[in-house]
């Protein structure tokens, strides 16, 4: 299937990993890249963990399925880390893009990753109360995922954010937004 | 030359676009999971004044079919979406929409029924009215709940045809799942779908008529619903026709079934909707190691295409049969049933699996195709009697 990229998203209801996963999706799309993201609906109930799943290919995407063996998982709620194995299934050699204020050693354990796995630590909370003024750490944490994957690029991310985000909100919240994503990709500790 | 705007969307905004695009007179619907942004996005259209469509907010999906019905008697292009309970609480009206040869469209999303509650994707609505007398189309994905969407206002609308058409879509997989879709103008969609003319409106018709009249012993019943069942089976070539008028447009191909390496195939696996790119990624993987593997997925249920499919499947060594609901008590579920009823003209017998799979939305892993496939080797080499049975149950 060409270049195929399977991310899985954790995240709790309300978080806006459904939002981060459309934002990756769409700057991908943009690029010329197929993509499908598809959010795993339960019972809605803000706070619930849920996952999302995103695919990102240089080919048509056939299958309609759920990821079981992403090459990127992104936490976006350390505290779901006691509850979802978030490392299930990774392929080898794949990456962790998680939202925490912990350092990426205390991560690593936390998570039991594997000496292959690549660790990214954002403290996206703390950027996006910095920035946006609400903990919303979604924008951020796909700025440190396409840091470190190149997945996207953070440069057709910002324009991709101007582009969706200036048909309904004000300057001020897209300025905000573009300075999160340039504070993640400045403070992100990769391990 | 038709403009296309390429999009990330959701199979619900596809098909709120479709209808948009159609700009039918009225459309009265009622909210329910998986639907409900079909729904939602159309009323948005409504009230951004970006339709002339009038919308009838009802208290059922009871009522939703019933205004609808009265509307397109009326002389109205008809729209509604619904799903799941939704449709069972239509089943009344199924019956009169079709036995009084309305041309209303209605989008389903595809959900498993209760009891136990569960929201998410399977076939059981649909094949609750599969009896009913509509027109049904299945899609793969977003893409294909537009391009099937649009085609069923030519198809419904047709003068030879005026019979329901129902256009569903998988529960979340493609009602929620954002794909890359293309979007076409909306002179485009204009041009290709026209106007509704009515034959015989209860308004605005050259006499006073009336429409599903009493027709008991005596009558004409009995001689209607003969008409009837000409009518849908007498629909196939103007299915064709148009869904194929919109392929020269869209430059996507438009058939009964859409076959995958089955000219030469061995094993053959059948499928209706989204499962249908899982079970061709593992025919591939399967070709690439010198299996024979191919798929037909169905894209047209009713009228079911028998003789298509016949020629399609002919040649194969064993056929499976993927069915996303059960008919508990009958011999197969519903896709395996048609499946086998078609089979049984050819001079030769084509061994057959049938497998109940992702009820309730259970995920649709590559390895139960592969499971499936591996069977229909075992079948055929006579190591694995007929029969049905549950794929990826835990």
């Amino acid at each position: 299937m060409g270049q195929l990229t399977e991310i899985r998203w954790h995240a709790r209801a309300g978080q806006g990993a459904v939002t981060a996963s459309k934002l990756l999706a769409e700057t991908a799309l943009m690029k010329g890249s197929y993509i499908q993201s598809m959010p795993e609906y339960g019972p809605e109930r803000t706070g619930a963990p849920l996952r999302a799943y995103s695919r990102i290919s240089s080919e048509p995407i056939e299958v309609h399925n759920n990821i079981v063996n992403p090459d990127v998982v992104v936490v976006l709620d350390e505290t779901l880390l006691p509850i979802v194995d978030v490392l299930e299934g990774i392929k080898p050699e794949g990456t962790l893009v998680i939202n925490s204020a912990k350092n990426r050693d205390e991560i690593r354990e936390l998570v039991d990753a594997g000496d292959d796995i690549k660790v990214a630590v954002v403290d996206a909370s703390r950027i996006a109360l910095d920035t946006i003024r609400r903990d919303i750490p979604n924008t951020p944490v796909v700025g440190a995922l396409a840091h470190i994957t190149h997945i996207v690029s953070v440069d057709d991310l910002k324009e991709n954010l101007i582009k969706t985000f200036g048909k309904k909100f004000a300057r001020e919240i897209i300025d905000a937004n573009l300075e999160s994503v340039d504070r993640a990709v400045g403070e992100v500790q990769v391990a | 030359m038709a403009e296309v705007t390429v999009l990330a969307a959701t199979g619900n905004m596809m098909v709120a676009e479709a209808f948009r695009q159609a700009a039918p007179d009225v459309i009265a619907a009622y909210p329910i999971t998986p639907q409900t942004a079909i729904v939602e996005n159309y009323a948005k259209y409504v009230a951004e004044g970006r339709v002339h469509t009038e919308f009838v907010a009802v208290e059922s999906e009871h009522s939703a079919l019933s205004a609808c019905v009265g509307a397109s008697a009326a002389g109205a292009r008809v729209v509604t979406a619904t799903s799941s309970q939704g449709l069972a609480l239509m089943y009344e009206e199924l019956h009169i929409a079709a036995g009084m040869r309305l041309p209303i469209i209605m989008a389903n999303a595809n959900r498993a029924l209760s009891a136990p509650i569960n929201i998410h994707g399977d076939h059981s609505d649909v094949m609750g009215g599969r009896d009913s007398g509509w027109i049904i189309l299945f899609a793969e994905t977003a893409q294909e709940a537009y391009d099937n969407s649009i085609i069923a206002f030519r198809v419904a609308e047709h003068p030879a045809v005026q019979l329901p058409v129902m256009t569903t879509l998988d529960g979340f997989i493609t009602t929620h799942a954002m794909e890359r879709c293309e979007l076409l103008d909306d002179g485009t969609v204009e041009a290709y779908v026209g106007k509704r003319r009515p034959q015989n409106p209860l308004i605005g018709g050259a006499a006073p008529v009336g429409h599903g009249m009493f027709a008991s012993l005596g009558g004409t019943y009995f001689e209607l619903k003969q008409a009837q069942r000409r009518a849908v089976c007498g629909s196939a070539p103007h299915i064709l026709t148009e869904g194929q008028k919109w392929a020269a447009v869209c430059g996507r191909d438009f058939d009964f079934i859409d076959s995958f390496a089955c000219d030469d195939a061995d094993y053959i696996l059948v499928v209706l909707g989204s499962a249908a790119g899982n079970a061709r990624v593992v025919a591939k993987e399967l070709r690439a190691a010198g299996i024979k593997a191919g798929v037909a997925k169905i894209r047209v249920f009713r009228p079911f295409p028998a003789s298509e499919l016949r020629d399609v499947l002919q040649g194969a060594k064993a056929v499976g049969i993927l069915d996303r609901s059960d008919s508990f008590g009958a011999p197969y579920a519903p896709v395996g049933l048609d499946v086998r009823t078609a089979l049984y003209d050819l001079d030769t017998r084509i061994p057959t699996r049938n497998y109940v799979y992702g009820l309730g939305g259970a995920d649709v892993t590559l390895d139960a195709m592969r499971q499936a496939f591996s069977e229909l080797q075992s079948l055929a080499a006579g190591h694995l009697d007929q029969g049905l049975s549950y794929l990826g149950t835990r």
